[in-house]
């Protein structure tokens, strides 16, 4: 599997932290399901931490940008913890850095929802 | 390391798994010609995502068709030809995601990347009519100058 997930409820923040590629196939598709599954439960405040995401393609930002929208239809807020350089530079050169909410501190990241 | 101007031909089939695989031989390459990590990954990247639109929307997954793969190293530049078996596309016809209307789109960055990543790129139609991704990285300094 090349992306792992594992959730976490930080006083109704959903913290998920990711752990590999997001890329075409599988783990585009994990990261897309956990977010469906979280907004079927009523979870509405999701945070991705992205520290151990090693790598990510067009179709990863394709999924971040697809549950970004997906979330705020629902009335929800979804935003990115951690970033490394590799990611930054990914969503800045494609202009989504100006779209998400992007933290480095994750009891920061919890208290801004 | 010091090479002499020349090529290797990859043939591909498409599958997703010949995405990864085209992207490490994409990075060994680019080692093998002098290039430092952080290119090795750029142009690792761009070779994943020339595959993947060959794959996606070139040959539509289609296990008959092939995915063609040539890296050239020339004198200045190494250059990187991916071509689909599909129907070909114009890159006028990709959207911009970076303008507003389009930044929370579908489409769009993989190309982008692409043309970020590279020096230079380019959409051409193929032989056989399918999509030809063009780029090429130009080496960093002197010494990666390869051809003797």
């Amino acid at each position: 599997m090349s992306l792992k997930a594992n959730s976490r409820d930080i006083g109704g923040v959903i913290v998920i932290d990711l752990d590999g590629r997001i890329t075409l196939g599988d783990g585009s598709a994990l990261l897309r399901d956990l977010i469906r599954e979280n907004l079927d439960k009523g979870h509405k405040k999701l945070l991705l931490n992205l520290a151990a995401i090693s790598y990510l393609d067009s179709t990863g930002l394709g999924e971040l940008v697809s549950g970004y929208r997906l979330v705020k239809s629902n009335g929800g807020e979804l935003k990115l913890l951690n970033l490394n350089k590799k990611v930054t530079d990914l969503l800045q050169v494609t202009k989504l850095y100006t779209v998400f909410d992007i933290h480095n501190d994750e009891a920061q990241a919890v208290a801004s929802f | 390391m010091s090479l002499k101007p020349q090529r290797i031909e990859v043939v591909l089939e498409t599958l997703l798994d010949s995405i990864a695989l085209a992207e490490e031989v994409g990075v060994r390459v680019a080692a093998a010609a002098g290039f430092g990590e952080e290119d090795q990954y750029r142009i690792g990247l761009a070779v994943h995502e020339g595959v993947m639109n060959a794959f996606q929307y070139g040959n539509e997954q289609s296990r008959e068709k092939k995915i063609h793969v040539i890296f050239e190293l020339l004198h200045e530049k190494l250059v990187i030809r991916v071509t689909d078996e599909g129907a070909g596309f114009r890159i006028e016809e990709i959207p911009d995601p970076r303008m507003d209307e389009n930044v929370l789109g579908e489409t769009g960055r993989g190309v982008l990347l692409m043309k970020a990543f590279m020096d230079e790129f380019d959409v051409l139609v193929g032989q056989d009519g399918g999509a030809e991704l063009i780029m090429a990285k130009r080496y960093r300094t002197h010494n990666n100058s390869k051809a003797s």
